[in-house]
C-alpha cells in the first residue's frame, strides 16, 4: 500500500485543511470531536438555500415539494448507509445526545420500573451515562456498570451473559469505539447475547458511524445513535434508528407541529413512524448534507476509512511510544483511530496549548468522559484522533513537537 | 512566539516548583476552586493574625501550569494583607488580565500572567486559584 492513500486522492476535497495556523501548516487531529466538511457537502447545503428552502411536509407549492422530497430522500439515504430496512426507522435528530435522550424518556419512562436495570459500561461518554442516571432516578429502576480493566480499558464481554442472567435488566447501552480509550467493542456479538437473553440494546455509533461500516442487521441493534458532524456531515443533525417493532409503541419525545395527525381543543393523535419523534420544523439542509457526507464516504469506501483509520491509530501508537514518560490509554492492539495519553507530568491543557503554537489541533480533558478518567486516576489526557484525510507524516510532526513540548515544560 | 508570553519563565519556574505548595491545619481558613470544564481543582489555605492580618498561604491542587503558576504567585504575595486587601488585589489582576486599561499599581510579578490576555480561553486557568482564596477568606469552607 502507498503511503496515505485516501489523503492523496480525498484530502483536496477538504478546503478548510489547506491553511497556516500559527504560520504552520494545519494539523487537524481532533477528529472525535468534529470532522471537516467536503466540498460537496458545503457546495450542496448551499444549493439547496439558493433553489430549493421552504418548509416541509405542509405546503403544497412547488419548494415544498422539492425540500420535503429531498428531506425524505435523505431518511431514505441513511437507511441504506446503515442498512436498516426501511427507512421508517429512521428518526433525525440534533445529534448523538438528543437520541439518546430520546430513548431514555420515551421507551425508557414507559418500559422501566424499580428494581429494573439499565446496564451500560465504564467506558461511556457522559452523553450515554447522564441520561440512564436521570431515568433511573424517575423510574427507580437501577444504573449498573460493566468494569473496564485498567489503562488498556476493555471490557471482558464473556462475562456479559451471566451480568444479564444474574439480574433484571432492560436495556444494555453501549458504545461502539469509546473517545477516550480507543477501544473497539464486539458491537455483534454483544448484541446476539443481549438479544437471546431479550434485552433491548442502543448502540452509541458516535465514533463508529463515520468510521466503519455499519449494518444494524447484522449488528442486531434495536436502537443506535450518530451524529452528522463527526461524519462530514454538518452539526446540529444526527440520527436514531429504532428497530420497527420497538418503534411502533414508542410514544413521542416531544409535541407540537408535524407530529401529530390530528389535534382538538381536547386532545391530539400522533402521526406513524419516525415523524412522530419530529416535533416542530427539522434542520432540513442538516439532513441533506449529511446525506451528502454519507454518499461520500461511501465513494470513498468505507472498509478503506476503516483501514486507514486502524493504520493511522496503529502508527500513532508505535510511535507516540518512544516519547519518554508517555502513557497511552487503551488497547495495545486493535485499536480505533484515536490516541488518549499524558505526557509525563505536563498537564494536557498546557499540551493542548502548546502543540496549538505549532498549528496542530488536539483535544484536552476528560472528552465527557469524567468518571473514566476518575477511575483511571486522571483528570484528563490529552488526545489525537484521525480521519481518512490525515496524513502519517503528521503524526511525525505531532511526535516532533510532543517531544519539544517535553524540553520546554520540562517532565 | 506568541506562546513564549503565555508561559513567560517566572510561569513555567512556579509551575514545576509551587512555591507554599501543601496545607494548613485548622483554624486556618479554607476555599476550593473547581473548574469544570477541564476538572482542574485547587484548595487555597490561609492562615491570619488574630488582628485579620494573612500569616501564611498555602495551596494545593492539580492544575495545568498557569493555574499552579498563577495560584502560586498569589500565595507569595498574601503575606500582611488584610482580607479586604487581598480581595483588591484579586480585582486588580483580574482586571489587568481583562481589561485593556494599563496595568494597575502593585501588580509587581503577577504581570507575568499577560499572556493570559490574549488566549481568553486559559482566563479561567489564571484565576481559579484567587476565586479559592475569596472563597477561603469569606469563611464559609471552614
Amino acid at each position: 500500500m502507498s503511503i496515505d492513500p485516501l489523503a492523496q486522492k480525498y484530502r483536496a476535497d477538504f478546503p478548510i485543511l489547506e491553511q497556516r495556523v500559527n504560520g504552520y501548516p494545519l494539523v487537524y487531529l481532533d477528529n472525535a470531536a468534529s470532522t471537516q466538511h467536503p466540498t460537496c457537502v458545503i457546495d450542496e447545503i448551499s444549493r439547496y438555500y439558493k433553489e430549493d428552502h421552504a418548509n416541509v411536509h405542509r405546503g403544497i407549492h412547488e419548494l415544498s415539494s422539492r425540500a420535503t422530497k429531498l428531506y425524505e430522500d435523505a431518511r431514505g439515504r441513511i437507511a441504506r448507509f446503515i442498512g436498516a430496512k426501511s427507512q421508517d426507522s429512521i428518526i433525525f435528530t440534533r445529534g448523538t445526545t438528543e437520541g439518546i435522550n430520546l430513548v431514555a424518556a420515551t421507551w425508557g419512562s414507559a418500559h422501566l420500573g424499580p428494581g429494573d436495570v439499565i446496564l451500560i459500561t465504564e467506558m461511556e461518554h457522559h452523553a450515554n451515562l447522564i441520561p440512564w442516571q436521570i431515568l433511573a432516578r424517575r423510574t427507580g429502576a437501577s444504573l449498573q456498570y460493566l468494569p473496564i480493566q485498567g489503562d488498556e480499558g476493555s471490557i471482558d464481554w464473556s462475562l456479559l451473559e451471566a451480568r444479564l442472567q444474574g439480574a433484571p435488566v432492560r436495556i444494555l447501552s453501549f458504545t461502539h469505539i469509546s473517545n477516550a480509550l480507543a477501544c473497539i467493542n464486539p458491537v455483534s456479538e454483544i448484541c446476539a447475547i443481549a438479544r437471546r437473553n431479550g434485552i433491548v440494546t442502543l448502540v452509541d455509533a458516535a465514533q463508529s458511524a463515520g468510521h466503519a461500516p455499519i449494518d444494524v442487521q447484522e449488528i442486531g441493534c434495536d436502537f443506535l445513535a450518530f451524529s452528522g458532524h463527526k461524519c462530514c456531515g454538518p452539526t446540529g443533525i444526527g440520527v436514531l434508528y429504532v428497530n420497527a417493532e420497538v418503534l411502533a409503541d414508542m410514544e413521542p419525545y416531544q409535541f407540537g407541529g408535524e407530529m401529530i395527525s390530528s389535534v382538538t381543543y381536547e386532545t391530539a393523535e400522533w402521526k406513524e413512524g419516525p415523524h412522530r419523534f419530529e416535533a416542530g420544523t427539522p434542520h432540513i439542509a442538516g439532513a441533506i448534507g449529511l446525506a451528502t457526507a454519507l454518499s461520500y464516504l461511501d465513494d470513498v469506501g468505507r472498509g478503506a476509512i476503516q483501514a486507514t483509520d486502524h493504520h493511522l491509530g496503529q502508527i500513532a501508537y508505535q510511535k507516540l511510544s518512544t516519547l519518554p514518560a508517555i502513557r497511552i490509554l487503551g488497547p495495545r492492539n486493535e485499536r480505533a483511530g484515536l490516541i488518549s495519553f499524558r505526557l509525563g507530568r505536563i498537564h494536557p491543557h498546557d499540551l493542548v496549548a502548546y502543540a496549538n503554537e505549532f498549528g496542530i489541533a488536539l483535544r484536552g480533558g476528560h472528552h465527557c468522559t469524567q468518571p473514566l478518567m476518575r477511575k483511571l486516576g486522571l483528570q484528563g489526557t490529552a488526545r489525537a484522533s484521525f480521519y481518512f484525510y490525515n496524513r502519517e507524516s503528521e503524526i511525525d510532526r505531532l511526535v516532533e513537537v510532543l517531544r519539544q513540548s517535553i524540553r520546554y515544560f520540562g517532565n | 512566539m506568541e506562546i513564549d508570553e503565555l508561559y513567560q519563565t517566572i510561569i513555567l519556574d512556579h509551575s514545576r516548583r509551587p512555591r507554599n505548595f501543601g496545607e494548613l491545619p485548622p483554624p486556618a481558613l479554607k476555599g476550593a476552586g473547581y473548574n469544570p470544564a477541564c476538572g482542574d481543582e485547587v484548595v487555597v489555605f490561609v492562615a491570619r493574625s488574630p488582628e485579620g492580618k494573612i500569616e501564611q498561604a498555602k495551596f494545593v491542587g492539580q492544575a495545568c501550569a498557569i493555574c499552579m503558576a498563577s495560584t502560586s504567585l498569589m500565595t507569595t504575595r498574601l503575606k500582611g494583607k488584610t482580607a479586604a486587601e487581598a480581595l483588591s488585589l484579586k480585582k486588580a489582576f483580574i482586571d489587568f488580565l481583562t481589561q485593556d486599561a494599563p496595568p494597575p499599581e502593585g501588580l509587581g510579578n503577577l504581570q507575568a500572567l499577560v499572556g493570559v490576555k490574549k488566549f481568553p480561553q486559559r482566563l479561567k486557568c489564571a484565576t481559579l486559584g484567587w476565586h479559592a482564596l475569596q472563597s477561603a477568606l469569606s469563611g464559609q469552607e471552614r
